[in-house]
């Protein structure tokens, strides 16, 4: 699919497009990116827009380039070529956070779960006791209970993902990308996982970027699903899901929801196919 | 069984050892004078720690932990900055395995001649055994660091020295550890094979030799239990040191 056609597909989906004009300014814009791995082209020249205060959930085939679009986006890796701008500006003029699959590895065990959550401002050279204030209100603007005097090793899997996502989150970034952030809880936790999330996502309006390889849990989190082709990784469908927040179990069993998902599935399966 | 008795199982081995020893003695199976009675042998082992042998126990342990110090001061921040540059390290690598291989005791002649027959020899060259040992296993920690822990520190905004400091410092510290409780027990065997040979005239190695020298057989086992007890000793300690400062170790 070149540029044109992308920005048709998008414009069908009711979608902003950068040849159209936005229907509401996007947050993130991303140009012409491309990035190989050796002989493998993951991107090229590859175009999105993220809109502004939307959760955009990312699907898409196994080693599709999905952990490698947020790793850009993020700038944990760089890319080859292209140009990410958020409203205009750099990746170094904007406040974001990172939440990592594996919270194991990457909460900071030396220090206790409260310190964890503030390392963030003291890298932004916050002073301590307004580290402290900050910290505290974000805790209780969330209304978690937790015991954060905790160290994460005494702490449970959902707990120290909780902590990790609160880590990202205390320096009030514009924009959160979480990187199959519940895949390594049970299934329980996951659950409870996801109505953290929703409601994180609701009350502080950020926008947040979500890779997920469960298609239902994408789709129920998701203002827009980012369905991705096999690599070069082109977008395969950027589906909106229109079920009213928040979003409950009874929303899984809602027509339009139903609708939506089967809809992504088969765009899903059309690019697996297509090998 | 009762679980009570759990703690109480290591002192089955004690127990069974004594009466191994104490039954071949009784049975006269052995030489009484190459192997005397458990009951000599801690009777000159009381004694002697609270003469002559205490005088050579504290003398080893203040050689050990003097090796061992100097060669923590030097090998710590060596093996961090070597860690933290994985080019450093691979050219200093083949340099390090080699005298990490080399067996400390063939640097006598060549300390001797450096530093002369006393203290100072001894606790160069036990040092210079830890210090490979120590240098290795912090660099390995630090080259160790979880990679997404790093990139965690990164992505909050931390410069490579905050990153150095605040991570991988710590990530290395568990292995640093392991380094330490090696280096204290290499440290240990060449002080005491050093008190032994090099004109010594004190510690425990020069007691166990001078015992067996005078065919004083209690006084060579009590000396050879006391040493045993040292380095026992020593690797607890830095283990509960260990246990209260990398209380993440392992979790
Ligand atoms: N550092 C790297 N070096 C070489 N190849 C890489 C590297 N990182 C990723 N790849 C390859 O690039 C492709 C995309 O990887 P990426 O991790 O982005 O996939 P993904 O969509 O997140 O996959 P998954 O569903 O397994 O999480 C894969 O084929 C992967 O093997
Ligand atoms: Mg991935």
């Amino acid at each position: 699919m070149n540029a044109a056609q992308h920005a048709l597909r998008l414009q069908s989906t009711g979608v902003p497009s950068p040849v159209t004009g936005a229907l509401r300014r996007p947050h993130v814009t991303i140009r012409g990116l491309s990035k190989t791995f050796g002989k493998a082209v993951i991107y090229d020249n590859f175009d999105l827009d993220i809109p502004r205060g939307e959760l955009i959930s990312v699907f898409g085939p196994n080693g599709c380039g999905k952990s490698t679009l947020i790793n850009m986006i993020a700038g944990l890796i760089p890319v080859d070529a292209g140009e990410i701008l958020f409203d205009g500006m750099r990746l170094d003029e904007i406040k974001f956070g990172y939440v990592f699959q594996n919270y194991r590895e990457a909460l900071f065990p030396w220090m206790r779960a409260f310190d964890n959550i503030a390392y963030p401002l003291k890298m932004m050279n916050v002073l301590p006791a307004e580290r402290k204030a900050r910290t505290e209100r974000l805790v209780a603007h969330l209304g978690i209970k937790l015991d954060l005097n905790l160290y994460p090793y005494q702490m449970s899997g959902g707990q120290q993902q909780l902590v990790s996502i609160m880590r990202a989150l205390v320096v009030e970034p514009e924009i959160l990308f979480l990187d199959e952030p519940f895949s390594a809880l049970d299934y329980e936790m996951t659950l409870f996982m996801r109505e953290q999330l929703q409601k994180l996502f609701m009350d502080s309006g950020t926008t947040m970027v979500l890779v997920s390889h469960d298609l239902e849990e994408a789709v129920y989190l998701a203002d827009h699903v980012l369905l991705l082709s096999r690599h070069p990784a082109q977008v395969a469908d950027f589906t909106l899901v229109e079920a009213a927040r928040p979003r409950t179990d009874a929303t899984l069993s809602d027509a339009g929801f139903v609708r939506t998902k089967a809809h992504c599935l088969e765009v899903f399966q059309r690019e697996v196919r297509r090998a | 069984m009762n679980k009570k008795f759990e703690p109480f199982l290591p002192i089955i081995g004690v127990a069974g050892l004594f009466a191994v020893w104490f039954a071949a003695t009784a049975a006269k199976l052995v030489d009484p004078v190459l192997l005397p009675s458990p009951f000599e042998a801690g009777k000159a082992f009381w004694q002697g720690m609270h003469g002559a042998l205490g005088f050579d126990f504290v003398k080893t342990i203040y050689r050990t932990l003097m090796a061992t110090a100097i060669a923590a001061v030097i090998a710590i921040p060596l093996g961090i900055v070597l860690g933290a540059s994985e080019k450093l390290y691979r050219s200093l690598e083949f340099v390090i395995d080699f005298f990490r291989s080399t067996p400390a005791s063939a640097m006598f002649p060549l300390f001797l001649v450096l530093f002369g027959v006393g203290d100072e020899t001894k606790i160069s060259v036990a040092a210079f055994g830890a210090i490979l040992v120590i240098l290795f296993n912090v660099a390995y920690g630090v080259m160790n660091a979880r990679k997404t822990r790093l990139l965690a520190a990164k992505v909050m905004g931390a410069s490579r020295l905050r990153v150095l400091f605040d991570v991988m410092l710590f990530e290395s510290l568990p292995q640093t550890f392991v380094g330490l409780r090696n280096g204290v027990s290499l440290a240990l065997v060449i002080i005491v094979v050093a008190e032994m040979f090099i004109g010594s005239q004190d510690g425990l190695g020069h007691s166990v030799f001078e015992a067996q020298q005078m065919f004083e057989m209690p006084r060579m086992y009590a000396a050879i239990f006391a040493a045993g007890a040292l380095g026992y000793g020593l690797n607890l300690i830095f283990l509960l040191i260990e246990r209260r400062f990398v209380h993440w170790s392992g979790k």
